[in-house]
Order: C-alpha cells, then structure tokens, then sequence
C-alpha cells in the first residue's frame, strides 16, 4: 500500500518535471554509467541548468501551442 | 493480450458506451429551445471521445501507419537521457498534452458561442475525431520515423526544398499573429482592471524569487519553488483586491489599451534578452502547473455544480453573418474561430518537437498523438460550457464591441448596452450588468472582448458554486483572469524567442552573420524585428475601434488551420510514398476540407462585398467616406487620422490573407506532384531510418531497472 503511494509519487514527480521539460534525473545517471562508463555523469545542477537551456535556448523550436 | 477473452465483456461495454453517447445527443436533439443540463454535453462528448479513439485511431494505426512493436524509436537509437529518453508513455502524455494545451482552446470556442453552443458542439467533436487528433497523431508518427524531425525539416526532406522553405517562413508569420492575438487578449481582460493587473505585474518579482531560488539557493529544485509559487500568486490575488481599492495604488494599475499594450511590447523585449533562468523559467512552471490545476478544477466543478446552459442551442447569428461578437455565416467562419479544440496547425509543431523523441514505442503515438489531442478537444468544450452558463445578455454585453453596444456615444455606458443587447433579441437590464461587473471585482464588464473575460466569468461562477460557496466571485475571477494571462505571457516571452531563432535562420539566408545566435547584435536585432512585427498588429488591434478582436482573430483561425492543411499535405505525401495511397483518404478528407475553409474563408476576407467581412471592402468604404467630405469626428472615429489608421491597417490584412491563400495554392501543387511521383514508383519510397528492432532490454531502460 504504502510501497503503490510512494511509486504514484514518484511517478507525479517525475510527470510534473517532465511538464516543463526536465527529465529524469536517476534515469540520465544510469543511462551514462551503461553506456558511457568512462565519462563522469554532470551533477543535478549542471544536469538541470542544460535542460533549462535547451528547452528555452532555442535549439528545440517552439515547445508549446498558441 | 488476453484480447479473445474479454473481447465479449468489451463489446458490451462499448455497446453501453455508444448507447450512452446516442442517448445523450437525443437528448440534446429533443430539448431543443428549453435549457439543458451541461452534464448532457459533456456525456455526449466523451462517449464521442471514447468511441473514436477505440475505433478511429486503432483503424489508423492498424491500417493506415501499420505501426511496428518491434521497431525502434529514437529515443532508444540515440538515448542520451537527455533530449533522447525513452519514457513511460503516461508521464509523456503528461508533457505533450502540456505542451500543446494553451489559450487557442479557451478562446475560440468562446467567441464562437455566439451561434449558440450546438454548432460549436458539433465542430470540435466531429473536427477533432477526423481531424484534429489525426494530424497530431500522424506528424508523430511521421516524425518518429524519422529521428524526431522537426515540421519544416520534414517538409523539405519528403516534398522539396521550395515548399520547406515556404512552410518555415509560413510558421513564422503564423507565429507574430499569434503573439499579436495573444497578447491582445491579455490587454483587453486588463484594460482598466486594477485588480487583474496588479496579479499579473505581481508576478514578474515573484518569478525573479523563485528563479534566483532554483539557481543559487536550492538549485534544480523545481517542485519546492513551484509550491512557493503558487502561495505567492493566491497571496498576489489577495493583495490585488486591496490595491484595486486603494485611493492611492489603484492609479498606477488602471491602465488604459495603449498603455498596456506599451507594456506588453516593452516586456516581451526584455523578457526575451534576459537570462531563461531569471525570468521565463520559473514562470513557465508556475503557468504550467496553474494551467493543469485550473483544468482539472474546472473538470470537477462542472461534474460537481452540473450547471444549466443559459444560451439556446442555436442563436440567429447562425444564420446570418451580422454576428456582433465577429461577422461572417457559419460556413466557413465557424471552422476557423475554433482552431485550437478542433484542428490545430500549431500541434504539428510540438508533434514534431520533442515528444517523438521520447517516445518508447511506436505503438504509444496513438495515444499521446490522438489521446492527447483528444484531451485538448476536452478543454475547448468545457470552455464551451463555461461560455454558455452565463446569462446569454451578459454574454454579448461583454463580448461585442464599443461601438455596436454604445454607437451613440451615451454617458451611462450599462443602460447602452443593455438596451442595444435586449433589441439583439436577448433580454437583461443594465442592474444585471452593474451586478456582475461589482461581483467579479471590477469597474465594468461591458465590451471585454477577447473571451478571456467571459471565460473567467463562467469559471468563477463554476469554481465557486462547486466548492460550496468557498472564496468570494471575485477572487475566482482574478484566478482565472491570471491563470489565462499568466501562460499567455509566457506564450508571448517564449515564442518570442522561439520566433527569434525562426528569424535568424530565415535571415541567415541572406546573410550568415545574423545565424549566430550567440552574437549580440544578431540577437538584439532579430528579437526588435519580432517584437516590433507582433507589437504593430497589437497596437493596431487595440486602437481599433471596431474592435480589434474580430479583425485578428479570423486571421489568426485562417493561418493557423492552413498550417494543419499544410501538415496534412504532408501526411498525404508520407502515405503514398509508403505505398499506402488506399487509405490515404485518412488525412485527404480533412486536408481537403480544411482547404475548402480557409481558402473560401480567405477568398470572403479579401473580396466580400460586406464591409463587416471583407477587409478591402471596409478599407473601400471608409476611403469613400474620406472622399466624400462627409466625415466628422463621431463616437466610434474619434479623428481622420483614427479612420486612415483602420483603412491601412485592413488593408495590410487583406494582403496577408492573399499572401497565405498563394502559400496554400503552391503547397497543394507540389503535394499532387509528390503523391504522383511516388505511384510511379512500384515500392515504397519514403525516405524512413532503416528498420532495427527493440533492444531487449527496453523495458527495463524505461522503467530505469536496467543493469
């Protein structure tokens, strides 16, 4: 019970982060200590101002509807 | 899937659903001329919901894309856990419907409850269902398969280099009407409201708080400053109601059309040279958050307060063309005033942003293309409804403009209007008017066009009633007055932006050094050139003294709609060169008509001989009365200057609207050339990234159990 509350949070977290265009953080650590072993993962500041730059810098185009 | 087991239980549900659904729609069908619960339209629209993306969108993806399970997508081909990540198709629902969902469907359907709400009803359930969801759905998928291009690259790779360009110069002329119309919506829900405005000033230092906070303080964290956020904009509401009645704060907020839209032109430049984390950031959260709030509260007041819908299903504007909220009959008028709801250009953007780069699996398009979409339809209709539980006098009162309500000019503006609305047909009395206006916490309520207004009127109505009375009217209404003014803002600083870069990649044709957006010069200069573009339409929307709502906003509906044309070109293309041209009628059918809207909706803008409609003709008609000699200054022109100001500015509209009606003419030249082209050829010939299949261990990467 508990366990199914403290995964729909997460879950919540991790929709409302992705909302504005910041995905998840633990999935980006572990996709770069499998792939890319040998290169130091960025910390969740660095992580988080990169995402803030690329949703907002322009490279993606527009992100959201009129 | 265990599908032949529950295939009987299931269609029997699905049997309960459509009788459901064909229950609701009689009953709407029989009550005609006597007011209705709102719990039949909104029953009758998910059942049209559910039952199209059981059946429609499966059919699509069954026959028509012939999706692949096996096949992978980008988001594991170039997983970088960082633009490219595969991701659980809930949470990206999450991010595409927030993504596409903005102001488009709170407004049109708004403005367009002024033929009653049936045929509006109608047009976004049947437009989304065959059109709309479709497009969303199929640029998904389109760009999916091809490494979540974006619209104009997909463009210039399956139709040719001239039509690629066509689309992005296309896009951006789109994207200044909409800033303009955007913006102007924010102006006239602020004009002379104190109380809205200081809100909505309140939160330029509350972001600045909250984005110093996520940068400095507790970095990243996006959560706990939204929380914050969200205190400081109910305590800014509160704080709000007590300048608006300050003797000595409320002046410095009761700003009239010019002043606010100066504002709006100075805000947008600054707000778009200013670091993202400052600004734009964190009230790109706060809007975000507000706006999902504000959506499922509405959802839950209307189910809870089931309210009657005062307005008939039908008004007699649907059978002429001298509606006062915005002339023109319902063929083709009503198809453009609702875009965003119904069918949306725009979407294909996002559709082809960065959703279909965090797409897991192909099968899941349908439901965040379709599913998400359909969603969207949803809000427009409960925008619907919030228009149309309000007492239909008190609709036009506020959504006509100045100078139909007050031609004469009198000094009791409530008693004006009150007896122009009652002579339209629909009766009210000038208390009723003074009532609502001292309700809701403002000075006046008449001739707020712009739907925004209205909409927060239907909502606090709602909100209030639902939760028992808790909350006063008038702060509901400033929620909803900043809740729609807070993502438009953000709208206008980030599409500014966005239409910067647009800017200086077309620019950067022309010459290479304005491309580099790092260069100060190049930015400061582009960012000028796109806020003076969508600060003119808006000044000349605002000056406008027959209303610059009705002039923008059918400009913007055209564009944006052929945008969808465009993209479903597109599709149309993508299928025949799959080899798929059977059942290509699946993105023909609403390209065709959408087509035929725009282009007899364009062709009557520029060549009408009603002066209500066409732009030229009213240009003609005032230049006339220019030349006549008979002019004298009157309520509506104030000088002779006021009437040649309109006179350039429709013209200027008629010509965008030739010059759009020509992008359309060419794009369908060289889709027919495209479709040809590709039936010549005996085997597919799109140009998709070579099949490979699932890594094995895709489900545990999304889930991030992955060893």
């Amino acid at each position: 019970m508990f366990e199914n509350l403290a995964k729909a949070g997460k879950y919540l977290g991790q929709a409302a982060r992705l909302m504005v265009g910041v995905p998840d953080y633990d999935t980006y650590v572990q996709h770069m200590r499998l792939t890319h072993p040998e290169q130091i993962p960025m910390s969740y500041e660095e992580f988080y101002r990169d995402r803030v730059e690329a949703r907002y810098g322009g490279k993606n185009g527009s992100s959201r509807c009129c | 899937m265990s599908g032949t087991s529950t295939s009987a239980s299931s269609k029997i549900a699905w049997l309960f659903v459509a009788i459901l659904g064909a229950f609701a729609f009689g009953y709407i069908a029989l009550n005609r001329g006597e007011s209705i619960n709102a719990m039949w339209v909104l029953t009758a629209s998910v059942c049209v919901y559910f039952i199209g993306y059981r059946f429609y969108s499966l059919y699509i993806a069954e026959k028509v894309l012939k999706v692949d399970a096996t096949r992978m997508t980008p988001a594991f081909r170039h997983n970088d856990g960082l633009d490219y990540v595969p991701t659980n198709k809930v949470i990206l629902f999450g991010h595409h419907f927030a993504a596409i969902a903005g102001a488009g469907p709170l407004v049109g359907p708004v403005l367009a409850a002024q033929m009653g709400y049936l045929p509006s009803m109608l047009w976004i359930l049947i437009g989304v269902v065959v059109a709309g969801a479709v497009q969303d759905y199929m640029v998904l998928f389109v760009s999916t398969r091809r490494d979540g291009r974006s619209l104009g690259e997909l463009v210039k790779e399956e139709m040719g280099t001239i039509p690629g360009i066509i689309a992005l110069i296309a896009c951006f002329m789109i994207m200044i009407i909409i800033l303009a119309v955007l913006a102007m919506v924010v102006v006239k829900a602020l004009t002379h409201s104190p109380w809205g405005t200081f809100t909505v000033a309140f939160t330029i230092p509350l972001a600045f708080i909250m984005g110093i906070y996520l940068r400095f303080i507790r970095p990243g964290k996006i959560l706990e400053a939204s929380v914050f956020g969200i205190a400081g904009l109910i305590f800014g509401i509160i704080l709000g109601g007590q300048v608006a009645v300050s003797p000595t704060w409320a002046p410095y907020f009761d700003l009239d059309g010019v002043a606010l839209t100066w504002a709006l032109v100075i805000y947008g430049f600054v707000a778009s040279v200013l670091p993202v984390w400052l600004l734009l950031a964190p009230r790109d959260y706060l809007s975000t958050f507000l706006k999902i709030g504000a959506i499922v509260g509405l959802a839950i007041g209307i189910v809870v307060m089931m309210p009657m819908m005062q307005m008939p299903a039908v008004t007699k504007y649907a059978f002429d063309s001298h509606g006062p909220v915005w002339a023109g009959t319902l063929f083709p008028f009503l198809f453009i005033t609702i875009a965003c709801g119904a069918v949306s250009g725009f979407h294909a953007l996002i559709s082809s942003g960065t959703t279909p780069k965090m797409l897991a699996n192909e099968t899941q398009a349908r439901m965040i293309g379709y599913g998400g979409m359909l969603m969207e339809s949803f809000v427009a209709m409960m925008a619907l409804i919030s228009a149309s539980i309000i007492d239909p006098g008190v609709y036009f009162a506020m959504n006509a403009p100045m100078g139909a309500l007050n031609p004469t000019g009198l000094a009791d503006i409530a008693a004006a209007a009150s007896t122009t609305v009652s002579n339209w047909g629909f009766v009210i009395t000038p208390d009723i008017l003074t009532q609502i206006a001292a309700d809701v916490g403002e000075k006046s309520i008449i001739s707020r066009a712009g739907g925004a207004p209205t909409l927060a009127v239907g909502m606090a109505q709602i909100i209030h009633s639902a939760l028992g009375g808790l909350g006063s009217m008038s702060f509901w209404y400033h929620f909803a007055i900043l809740f729609e003014a807070l993502f438009i803002l953000t709208a206008v600083d980030a599409g500014t932006r966005a239409a910067r870069f647009m800017l200086q990649d077309l620019l950067g044709l022309i010459n290479p050094n304005l491309k580099k957006t790092n260069s100060l010069f190049a930015n400061l200069l582009a960012t000028a050139l796109v806020v003076a573009s969508w600060g003119y339409f808006l000044y000349v929307g605002v000056v406008d003294p027959l209303g610059g709502i009705n002039t923008l906003w059918p400009l913007f509906g055209i564009t944006n709609q052929m945008l969808a044309a465009i993209a479903l070109m597109l599709c149309t293309v993508v299928l025949f060169k799959m080899k798929q041209h059977s059942v290509a009628w699946v993105s023909i059918v609403p390209a065709l008509w959408l087509v035929i809207c725009t282009m007899s909706a364009g062709w009557l803008k520029a060549f009408s001989s009603d002066p209500a409609i066409s732009f030229f003709a009213k240009a003609n008609q005032l230049k006339d009365l220019l030349a006549s000699g008979n002019f004298k200054p009157n309520a509506v022109f104030k000088s002779q200057e006021a009437v040649e100001r309109v006179i350039f500015n429709n013209q200027l509209d008629g010509i965008l609207i030739l010059g759009f009606m020509v992008v359309v003419v060419v794009m369908i030249g060289f889709t027919i050339q495209a479709c040809l082209k590709a039936l010549k050829s005996d085997h597919s010939t799109a140009v998709e990234i070579p099949y490979a299949p699932m890594p094995a261990n895709a489900e545990a990467i999304i889930s991030g159990t992955a060893h």
